[in-house]
């Protein structure tokens, strides 16, 4: 009976599925009761602070903590010596506390618990740290060099044949191909080649990392944080302490941004083994400062990438050679730029490589649609260029080329359903899309693609005596996934969704759910719920079955009442069965646990309109229509949301925002005053449509929205300023300097 | 060092507190008062999650030393509904979906109903100024802008009916 698979009614019979209501955490943020991980105090509760290091690439001669241990309030000082020796390719534990080496400046080097932050960090100043300075690389150029200076000694680049005799700063190298590269470009009319880099940029969530951490007893800890995934945080603390999960409890609190950047760990283990040390509990919170040293941020790239189309606009062959900045350790990051580069469209012959590259600087960490937006740039861009020269609408251009249903992707497996050529069809017809522009003025379309994942997800519905639903599962909401969850929960029951209650709960409280990143919550984690209220129906209608003496197969469930087929009975009110819960077998709660499957693809196409100013370089974004596939939008509002924060950040990323490193390595901007986001005065409303193409793995028809709205304003604004100015951008950030420079080359040889 | 006596009123009642001479207001109204509605996002006066009215003007609470606080009248997000009554910006703020992680959001309410009080009928170019200085990573500032004109007009209308009465 229990199918979580089986779709629910057809979309336009839903009842709460599809409406806006306020969000169930909404009124503790508006009126500042929200417990995010820095609001929480305990009693004999301690400060902790991390000394860092100050150079980019050095050996670690020697600590000496006697100094700080001395120092007034100190409870206790740990180094890597406090841990265990991690696993080899353990990079969280390894990069969490230098141990002979450090990899970058802001690495963690020691830490210090003391009675208030002030004696904390007095004492951390007295850590005597003795380096012998190492030479560094910072760029891909440097680091891919023949006689680089090498980060890890051991480093065997894998994907190449036969296997390098010799260490290098490339982990690994990602080969895709189809088809037969050299015939498909001597097919081909008009071939462009060229070269993108990106800088790094951070995540930029406004709340700083903070953990409470309280290992009361030796082999037991409690930890509170925020954190895109409490589960996440369980395993990769035990790691690096060397316990077993089971000895940690982790509760999440409210998270205040994350975007990627919070799906790993930085602080909790320190602050678990200062705690222990010190038998109190420990407070640490990051500065801002430190937040950009040590934490995020998501690769900075070199891109080249060449594509060749006939004069009917079909591409017909793409080359590409991509190398990601990694940070101090492997990564993932040039894979996925490899996976979603040629994604969005059909190309019969391509070549793919991708490179991971390790660097003198932080350990990257995904930021929504990892890898996907420099990959875009690379790819629209120069889909734009075909365009141009073919004298083709770029949305035409785009849609002759465009995957649908049955398409593969690079990485092979084929689509289901998707609503790429319904997101250009959307621009298209949108009335902005025909609004003249004046002189200095552009306009500039791009498309992206995210492939969105599924895994495990645990979700438990209780009844309480008077009939709510408290829906309780392990995914931390971080854009109102709890009022997703609320919604179908109350579709599901027939109940108003005022009547369920949705709940994040600890890692002893619910089953195991991996994190939230992937825009997998609502799908999956939606899943379980689904899941879990099916069985409840069954169980409920059993109930009813029993208080009426009949058959269950007698029984059907419709709006929140048991209703009675034969109709003896009068409906029995959800609210009534939980009211004689006692007398027919006890609590009402059900569990569904689940590792979800079909994901499906996630595709956004955006338009921008900017005007660039002549004598500054400045631009000035005029108006911005987003256009994305959410399969089913659950709460419309909240998936505008995150359509609309998406471009947001992809704009920062396209015309500000850079980390900036000096040449010893140091980071010279790590403040929002010259790590520069967007403010409200730097943008304009940002119109959305929401493409409904449902996804038939899902019962409610949910695909992930939360990423692939980064991905295509990079090139969307770098087309919307050739557009206005004739320079093709091929450098990020897109910066008022870099474009006068660009403007005076381009007059001054005119 | 001898640590500092301070008495004020916040959100119309009488506080005190004892804090360093270099403390910020920030720290002590988080780590004293246990008023945490007010967020550190910088420390530096750059993302406006620390907002706070100090004797009437908007500050950023993260660059007023804790010592200032002397006599003063501090308004901070806890004391921006009337009992049970939100103030129109809150409730706008919950059904114009304003918030996603909400770790600007009290900030961005306390420099919103600083506009509003002083403009009460802004331009939607007025709003994107007054809250320039209130960072927010997640929403695009779309929805945080329509639902504090939303508001706006919300506070005419209710002003009216009262007329009206
Ligand atoms: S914390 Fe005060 S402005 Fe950011
Ligand atoms: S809602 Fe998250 S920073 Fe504004």
């Amino acid at each position: 009976m229990t199918d979580i698979n089986a779709v629910s009614n057809t979309p336009n019979s839903y009842k709460w599925v599809g409406t806006r209501p306020v969000r169930h955490d909404g009124l503790e943020k508006v009126n500042g009761h929200a417990r995010f991980a820095a609001d929480l105090s305990l009693p004999r509760m301690l400060s902790g602070h991390v000394l860092r290091s100050p150079f980019a690439h050095a050996r670690i001669i020697s600590i000496d903590t006697k100094e700080a241990e001395a120092m007034p309030g100190v409870k206790a000082v740990i180094t890597s010596a406090d841990f265990p020796e991690p696993h080899r390719k353990d990079y969280v534990s390894l990069n969490l506390m230098a141990r002979d080496k450090v990899f970058y400046e802001g690495q963690a080097v020691a830490a210090v618990a003391a009675g208030t932050k002030r004696q904390a960090k007095a004492a951390a100043e007295k850590i005597v740290v003795q380096y012998q300075e190492l030479p560094h690389v910072l760029s891909i150029d440097e680091a891919m060099a023949e006689d680089a200076p090498l980060l890890h000694e051991n480093l065997i680049t894998k994907g190449v044949e036969p296997v390098p005799g010799k260490a290098s700063n490339i982990p690994s190298r990602t080969l895709f191909e189809r088809g037969d590269l050299d015939a498909g470009f001597k097919e081909a009319d008009v071939v462009f080649e060229q070269e993108f880099t990106t800088k790094v940029v951070h995540q930029g969530y406004i709340e700083p990392h903070a953990v409470v951490a309280d290992t009361s007893s030796d082999d037991r800890s409690v930890i509170w944080c925020s954190s895109q995934g409490h589960f996440m945080i369980r395993a990769k603390t035990a790691a690096m302490l060397g316990w077993e999960p089971s000895q940690l409890k982790v509760i999440p609190a409210e998270i205040g941004g994350g975007f990627g950047g919070k799906t790993t760990i930085y602080l909790e283990p320190l602050a678990a083994k200062l705690s222990q040390k010190a038998k109190r509990p420990v407070k640490i919170v990051m500065s801002r400062d430190e937040v950009f040293r040590a934490t995020g941020p998501t690769p900075g790239t070199k891109l080249r990438i060449k594509l060749g189309a006939k004069k009917n606009g079909k591409i017909v062959a793409g080359k590409a050679w991509l190398a990601y900045e990694n940070g101090a350790y492997p990564g993932i990051w040039g894979m996925l730029g490899a996976m979603c580069l040629f994604a969005p469209y059909d190309i019969p012959n391509f070549y793919v490589e991708a490179f991971e590259v390790v660097v003198n600087k932080p350990v990257n960490i995904a930021y929504r649609a990892p890898s996907a937006p420099m990959a875009a740039f690379a790819t629209e861009t120069v889909v734009d260029q075909i365009a141009r020269e073919l004298k083709l609408d770029p949305i035409e251009l785009r849609l002759i080329n465009a995957v649908e249903e049955g398409s593969r992707k690079p990485d092979g497996p084929k689509y289901g359903p998707i609503g790429f050529k319904e997101t250009l069809e959307a621009i298209r017809n949108h009335p902005n899309y025909s609004i003249p522009l004046g002189p200095n003025q552009g306009r500039g379309i791009a498309s992206g693609y995210w492939f969105n994942i599924g895994e495990s997800s645990s979700a438990t519905v209780h009844l309480t005596e008077d009939g709510t639903a408290i829906v309780v599962t392990g995914s931390p909401d971080i854009g109102g996934s709890r009022a997703s969850m609320a919604l179908m929960a109350a579709e599901e029951l027939g109940i108003d969704v005022k009547l369920v209650q949705p709940r994040v709960a600890d890692t002893d409280s619910i089953g195991f759910t991996d994190v939230t990143e992937g825009s997998r919550t609502t799908f999956a984690t939606g899943m379980a719920v689904v899941g879990a209220c099916r069985q409840l129906i069954d169980e409920l209608r059993k109930r009813a079955a029993m208080m009426w003496e009949v058959d269950i197969d007698e029984v059907e469930w419709m709006d929140g009442n048991a209703l009675h087929t034969v109709n003896k009975h009068a409906p029995l009110a959800l609210a009534e069965i939980t009211k004689s819960a006692k007398k027919t077998g006890g609590p009402l709660t059900t569990t569904h646990s689940l590792e979800a499957r079909g994901a499906g693809a996630a595709f956004s196409t955006q338009m921008c309109d900017l005007e660039v100013d002549p004598e500054t370089g400045a631009v000035t974004i005029l108006r911005y229509t987003t256009a994305q596939d959410a399969g089913t939008a659950i709460h419309p509002g909240y998936v505008e949301g995150q359509f609309q924060g998406g471009v947001a950040q992809g704009i920062g990323w396209a015309l500000n925002e850079e980390y900036v490193h000096n040449a010893e390595g140091v980071m010279e901007n790590p403040g929002f005053l010259d790590y520069r986001i967007p403010v409200a005065s730097d943008l304009p409303m940002i119109e959305t449509i929401i493409v409904e193409v449902p996804n038939p793995k899902h019962p409610y028809g949910v695909r992930g929205v939360g990423e692939v709205g980064i991905v295509p304003p990079i090139p969307a604004v770098a087309n919307a300023i050739h557009d206005a100015t004739g320079l093709r951008m091929r450098r990020l950030p897109m910066s008022p300097m870099t474009i006068l420079a660009g403007l005076n080359q381009k007059n001054g040889s005119a | 060092m001898n640590r500092r006596h301070i008495t004020c009123t916040i959100n119309g009642d009488k506080a005190e507190f004892l804090c360093d001479d270099d403390e910020s207001l920030l720290n002590t109204l988080r780590d004293e008062l246990g008023l945490t509605g007010a967020k550190e996002g910088c420390g530096t006066g750059d993302c406006g999650a620390c907002s706070v009215m100090l004797n009437g003007r908007l500050v950023c609470s993260c660059l007023v030393f804790a010592p200032e606080a002397e006599g003063a009248t501090i308004e901070t997000i806890e004391g921006m509904a009337d009992g049970e009554h939100l103030h129109p910006l809150q409730t706008a703020f919950l059904e114009g979906a304003a918030l996603q992680c909400g770790i600007c959001t009290p900030g961005v309410l306390i420099a919103a109903k600083a506009l509003l009080d002083r403009n009460p009928e802004p331009t939607e170019s007025e709003v994107r100024y007054a809250l320039a200085g209130n960072l927010c990573r997640c929403t695009g500032y779309d929805k945080i802008v329509r639902s504090v004109l939303d508001a706006a007009a919300q506070m005419k209308n209710n002003l009216q009916e009262g007329d009206r009465l």
